[in-house]
């Protein structure tokens, strides 16, 4: 069974259909890779996903139920835990402090949900800064802000929608080598991103978006080399330019 | 801390026996104000929803406990609980409305005004609860009517109201509770993202909030023998709540206290001298010009300036 399953998922907004009839499903402990080019409707997935929009149609199933309608506070709840492609630490906050919220989902008492948030911070290579306001903190140590606290909610999938965007290559080298190890964990990702290198590398597969419908699903290498992916991003002339 | 704390409480106890009338009657206020502010910084300084109807919440708690004392003979004491549970309920139908329709920032501010100004519209119209002259309670000096020919019992019931809400404030900070509270005031959608029930923890704020104010509405009305809408339920009585934890600074546990301290001698001070001269309201004037000062200078307040300022030659020093 599929840890999350989502059928017919379709969102309109005024005259743009954002995503029409989407169909995903990831398995329990998978890394699955969601690309498109801007605008393909990537981030409204994940907002329909973690309950911020409603769907206009369509289903979600995480564990073999319906989530649909529930508050995101309840999805996360249930084990799904997402963050933001443009990050929202709370900034008066510590590191320390911005984590143990997201601790608490799973520790009710304020002592041990501190502790586990102290862990989590120090996976993600934030202990030295676990008592700087988080509004102080650089943008890649924003990012691992961001993945620290979704990650110490405990979930079995987590929703990163581009982790990578605005960092240098060496701090994508050490975000990459921290999603593996997440995933080493058993936690199943679903990965928006940008950063094609990266999402080849981490992926196990790779679901393509264009105007809100899935145009190509397989392994990474199938992908990149798939015809509707090259014209999706570059555009049919160069499909038909470029020799196959 | 604790050695200091511990001090503070004493003195504060003691304090009485050499206090004048007028110095009395100050702390009263400093106390009962700072109370006020302290019920206030709960769904408005942690959680971050500005509420600036919370006169509604005393004018609901002061009328029930004086209708319930001068028609059916009930004592104020329980009468203090009966209002202040009915505060709770205006403080949960104002807070459904805002935070299940999402109303933030100005929406919320001009809906909890809304909800005072209709009550004091009321109570000015209903015959029985006094109309615009209010009503008025005979003195007994007999302590189960809430009286006292002793003005010292004033002071320690103030005293005792703020240290109870603070000690509720300072347990709501420690727990999970007050976490949450904290990161919806921050940034509500990344809150619900972590798990966090915002709406939920936003009434329950707002719960004890109202009841806490409402029981305050009690102590004003048999410390003053009168209760008129217009004072009970007014705009300015709101913002002589929401001022203090403002100026002091909201969202943290002294910062109502530190704020009545500032502010209520100032306040007693121009109503006194600036009164003196016909000049009536001009304290309300005072209190613009600070709260001003204080939004372009001091934006989280005064208390967490001065921590800063305290901590700075101890670190310097060792």
């Amino acid at each position: 069974m599929s840890l999350l399953e989502a059928r017919g998922l379709s969102k309109r907004f005024g005259g743009v259909q954002a995503v029409a009839g989407l169909d995903l499903r990831i398995a329990a402990g998978e890394m699955l890779g969601l690309i498109g080019p801007n605008g393909a409707g990537k981030t409204t997935v994940f907002n329909l996903l973690s309950g911020f929009l409603p769907p206009d149609a369509g289903d979600v199933r995480l564990g073999g139920r319906s989530i649909v309608g529930l508050a995101p506070h309840a999805i996360c709840r249930l084990g799904l835990a997402r963050t933001f492609q443009i990050v929202r630490p709370f900034p008066r906050m510590t590191v320390l402090e911005n984590v143990r919220v997201g601790a608490l989902a799973r520790h009710p008492h304020a002592p041990e949900a501190l502790a586990h948030a102290r862990d989590v911070v120090a996976r993600v290579g934030l202990a030295a800064r676990e008592q700087v306001a988080a509004g102080a903190l650089t943008l890649p140590e924003r990012k691992r802000l961001e993945l620290a606290r979704a990650l110490a909610t405990e979930p079995s999938l987590l929703l990163l929608d581009e982790v990578m965007a605005g960092l240098n290559p060496t701090e994508i080298e050490t975000i990459i080598e921290l999603i593996r190890g997440i995933h080493r964990t058993g936690v199943a990702i679903l990965l928006i991103e940008h950063n094609m290198r990266a999402v080849m590398a981490l992926s196990e597969r790779i679901v393509v978006l264009s105007f809100g419908e899935r145009i190509a699903e397989g392994a990474p290498a199938a992908i990149a080399n798939h015809p509707k992916v090259v014209e999706a991003y570059l555009g049919d002339e160069y499909v038909r330019a470029a020799p196959a | 801390m604790k050695w200091a704390l511990g001090c503070v409480l004493v003195a504060l106890v003691a304090l009485p026996a050499v206090l004048s009338s007028y110095a009395l009657t100050l702390f009263i206020l400093i106390f009962f104000y700072g109370f006020l502010g302290q019920a206030w910084n709960i769904v408005g300084g942690y959680a971050g929803q500005l509420s600036a109807g919370h006169a509604a919440f005393v004018g609901v708690g002061g009328y029930t406990a004086a209708v319930l004392s001068i028609e059916l003979g009930l004592t104020p004491w329980i009468g203090m609980l009966v209002g202040g549970a009915l505060a709770a309920l205006l403080g949960a139908i104002i807070g459904y409305l805002g935070f299940r329709f999402g109303l933030r920032g100005f929406y919320f501010v001009l809906l909890t005004v809304a909800f005072a100004e209709i009550c004091r519209v009321a109570v000015t119209n209903i015959d029985a609860l006094g109309g615009p002259l209010g009503l008025y309670i005979t003195f007994t000096g007999n302590p189960r009517q809430f009286q006292f020919q002793d003005g010292r019992a004033y002071y320690y019931i103030a005293l005792a109201l703020l240290l109870m809400a603070t000690a509720i404030a300072w347990a709501i900070e420690r727990r999970r509770f007050g976490v949450y509270l904290a990161a919806i005031r921050e940034d509500e959608a990344a809150a619900e993202a972590l798990g966090v029930n915002a709406f939920k923890y936003k009434m329950l704020a707002m719960v004890v909030s109202s009841f806490l104010t409402g029981l305050g509405g009690t102590f004003y009305a048999f410390y003053l023998f009168s209760l008129q809408p217009n004072t009970l339920f007014g705009i300015p009585l709101s913002v002589e709540i929401i001022i203090r934890p403002i100026v002091g600074g909201a969202g943290t546990l002294l910062g109502p206290i530190l704020g009545s301290f500032i502010l209520t001698p100032l306040a007693e001070v121009s109503r006194l001298y600036l009164g003196q001269e016909g000049l009536h309201g001009a304290h309300l004037i005072a209190y613009g010009v600070l709260l001003i000062a204080v939004v372009l200078f001091l934006p989280e307040g005064a208390y967490p300036r001065l921590v800063r300022v305290l901590a700075r030659p101890a670190r310097g020093g060792r």
